[in-house]
């Protein structure tokens, strides 16, 4: 066995002398003369890359604060990267960003696993990690976590909600409850469970969990259906979703039906389940739906569709993912312009902490988002809405803080 | 080892050596990484490239070595170096185990069966027995070592990305001296002549059973070391780091590396670490259709992937040298 080593000695000799070797000099970490650079990381490929759509929209967003003159007369630099939903991948691209690029902060990184996999090293280098894209409780840490903050109402608020809901219009009910097991579904579980109360140990008579890997959620629903539940909370994804809609219908259980927000799209959810099969579901909403007929003349939609037509004209005009983008990206701008002149890290988080009643139009009426030192939630309320075969139609006031 | 050998190895030993003090932090990560998977791809070559089994599942004895060394830090305190031996023994013993029933599969159904350990894992770990080892979805996030204080009284100080990249090197020196030593014995031209003809090989009194189901098991302890390695370096395990597209990954470095080569292995790691990125920063809309282009064009044009290439253009400038 001959090792024959020459070439690659050749081959690192190389890559030292290239210029990314060479260190990068700036006075003031993510400010490039007139431009705020801002890092950004969401998955374009992989198995969550239907998400990949969020990040244009955002993009396009941030193209559209900058044409009209940027922030504070700075323009809005995002460095976006692909992490295809790989933890490890998130991490390499979190550093190149943190030390390479030198970006200010990471806006939206999307889901729980990739998150948490920077979250320690975002908080050790002290750099902003802000408005992630996934509804986990544990980002409103700020005692622990001082450099990360969710955006989106957190799964257990969500649940406490239903079992309000249910604790007032049906205090006698015997509760089945669908989860996807892992720590989303379990978040929901535990809120549901806390917001049910000493109660929750009679009223809930059957849990059954799936894998995100199974096929169908059949055998599931057969079970809780066979326990004599008459009320059914739906925490799944929308494939399940829609088979679960689909199979308490088609059963003839049909349980006065709570679906978690995560699955509430019209158009990926309810329409591949049957919309006469989803009449009566109950969920919850915080953002306007811009597929809701009655939405359509809203100022905040309508301005939303020209924007997208501009901005973003090859963009999915039915996906909620690309309002989302738009309405994340808002919250985004509104902290640096709180933040004025003072662009360091430390005020970037001290002004995304200092929200006060913050109400894009994108949110719907009555919700606003608060932020303190001691609270990283943006947003801590939502409404319910019931589906009446064609729309959700919202009832009731705003719930939450 | 010709001199001329001796000295490229030298002189790549000291340009190893050399290069965290002169890029950032960030780049050090990343050349850590190119160091992790070349003992992978190590491992994987002695199996499919030496032995000709092919295994679509060896990021699942990657993902056994970087839960070994987490939950052992993470849950027991055990030093992160100390993971390294435990996370080898476990794949070997893994590996080995799997290597026997395997014996019965050739080809394409063997590379089935490794995919189904391949696909299955992931969701395994996410168990709801063993989430209170493993963490379930929600992964384990380790500590990140910092160079040992015998170091700085002697006036060396490194940061941790630094001496995690030296760590990783001294292991992987270890790990390939290994390797070289058992390829060029009696156990690697067993390996290669089982592959060629195995029933001639077995005329010739090898024990081929034990031969294979060995290979598996040292292929195996070379991923397991080199996942725990990983974790190390990205701090953090989860399911779905270690999905079925990272055992494709691996056998996609080895090819390109060049398959029964030593070397072949940091080329492929090269590969594996650098072309992703560059294909994410030519194009965001489709970067795995550009990542597909580089890979046809390295498969066109190296066939015998580089250390092959290589090779070859060695060869030919000494016939050159020879006959002018």
């Amino acid at each position: 066995m001959k090792m024959n080593l020459i070439p690659i000695a050749a081959l690192i000799s190389a890559s030292l002398a290239s210029p990314a070797a060479l260190a990068q000099k700036k006075e003031v970490v993510g400010i490039a003369g007139k431009e705020i650079l801002l890092g950004h990381i969401n998955p374009y490929s992989g198995p969550a890359s239907a998400y990949g759509t969020i990040g244009r929209a955002i993009a396009a967003y941030f193209k559209k604060v900058n044409e009209e003159g940027g922030v504070n007369g700075r323009l809005l630099n995002m460095i976006s990267y692909d992490d295809g939903y790989s933890p490890p991948k998130t991490v390499e691209m979190a550093r190149k960003l943190v030390e390479q690029d030198k970006v200010l902060l990471i806006f939206q990184p999307l889901g729980t696993p990739p998150n948490t996999a920077i979250h320690k090293y975002m908080n050790a280098k002290k750099v902003p990690q802000l408005f992630v894209a996934t509804g986990a409780t544990k980002w409103n840490d700020p005692k622990k976590f001082p450099w990360t903050m969710g955006w989106q109402p957190n799964y257990q608020t969500e649940a406490k909600i239903y079992a309000a809901h249910i604790l007032k219009n049906k205090p006698n009910a015997k509760i089945a409850v669908l989860y996807q097991n892992d720590d989303y579904g379990k978040d929901y579980l535990e809120g549901f469970k806390a917001g049910l109360g000493a109660k929750a140990k009679t009223m809930i008579v059957k849990e059954a969990s799936y894998e995100v890997a199974d096929p169908t959620v059949d055998s599931q629903m057969a079970q809780l259906q066979a326990s004599g539940a008459d009320t059914f909370f739906n925490i799944t994804t929308p494939k399940f979703a829609a088979q679960a809609i689909r199979r308490a219908w088609d059963s003839g259980w049909k349980p006065t039906h709570y679906l978690n927000n995560v699955s509430a799209s019209i158009g990926t959810t309810l329409r591949p389940a049957g919309l006469d099969k989803s009449v009566g579901l109950f969920t919850t909403q915080y953002l306007k739906d811009q597929n809701d007929k009655q939405w359509a003349s809203d100022p905040a939609v309508v301005e939303w569709t020209a924007f997208m037509k501009k901005y973003y004209p090859e963009g999915n005009l039915v996906a909620t993912e690309n309002f989302y983008g738009w309405c994340v990206a808002q919250t985004m701008v509104q902290v640096i312009k709180q933040a004025g002149n003072n662009l360091t890290r430390e005020n970037i988080m001290k002004q995304a902490a200092s929200l006060k009643d913050f109400a894009p139009g994108c949110l719907l009426p009555g919700i606003k988002i608060n932020t303190s030192a001691t609270d990283f939630a943006p947003i801590e309320s939502v409404r319910l809405a019931k589906f009446d075969g064609k729309d959700w139609v919202g009832f009731g006031d705003v719930m939450g803080k | 080892m010709s001199r001329n050998n001796l000295v490229a190895l030298a002189v790549v030993l000291a340009a190893a050596c050399v290069l965290p003090f002169l890029i950032s932090e960030y780049r050090t990560f990343q050349f850590t990484l190119v160091l992790v998977y070349a003992i992978a791809l190590l491992g994987l070559n002695m199996l499919t490239g030496y032995n000709g089994q092919i295994s679509l599942g060896h990021g699942a004895f990657y993902a056994i070595g970087a839960y070994c060394a987490a939950i052992l830090m993470d849950k027991y305190g055990v030093p992160y170096w100390a993971t390294l031996p435990v996370a080898g023994a476990v794949c070997l013993v893994a590996g080995f185990l799997f290597g026997l029933p395997a014996l019965k599969l050739e080809g394409l159904y063997l590379a089935l069966a490794t995919f189904a350990l391949g696909v299955s894992l992931p969701p395994l770990l996410k168990h709801h027995h063993l989430e209170q080892w493993t963490g379930g979805v929600q992964g384990i996030s380790i500590l990140k070592p910092d160079s040992p204080e015998i170091l700085t009284e002697l006036g060396i100080v490194l940061n941790q990305d630094q001496w995690l990249y030296f760590f990783t090197l001294a292991v992987t020196v270890a790990m390939f001296l290994i390797a070289w030593n058992l390829l060029r014995g009696r156990i690697g031209r067993a390996m290669v002549a089982i592959r060629d003809n195995h029933i001639a090989t077995e005329t010739m009194g090898v024990n081929n059973a034990m031969v294979k189901s060995l290979t598996f098991g040292i292929s195996a302890m070379y991923t397991g070391v080199a996942g725990a390695l990983g974790a190390i370096a990205v701090q953090f395990v989860a399911p779905d780091s270690f999905n079925i597209f990272l055992s494709i990954t691996l056998l996609i470095g080895i090819v390109i590396g060049g398959l029964a080569s030593i070397q072949g292995a940091i080329y492929g790691a090269l590969f594996i670490q650098f072309v992703p990125n560059i294909a994410d920063d030519i194009s965001k809309a489709a970067p795995w259709a550009i990542f597909g282009l580089f890979l046809l064009a390295f498969v066109y044009v190296l066939p015998a992937g580089v250390a092959g290439a290589i090779r070859m253009g060695m060869a030919r400038l000494q016939r050159k040298r020879q006959n002018p």
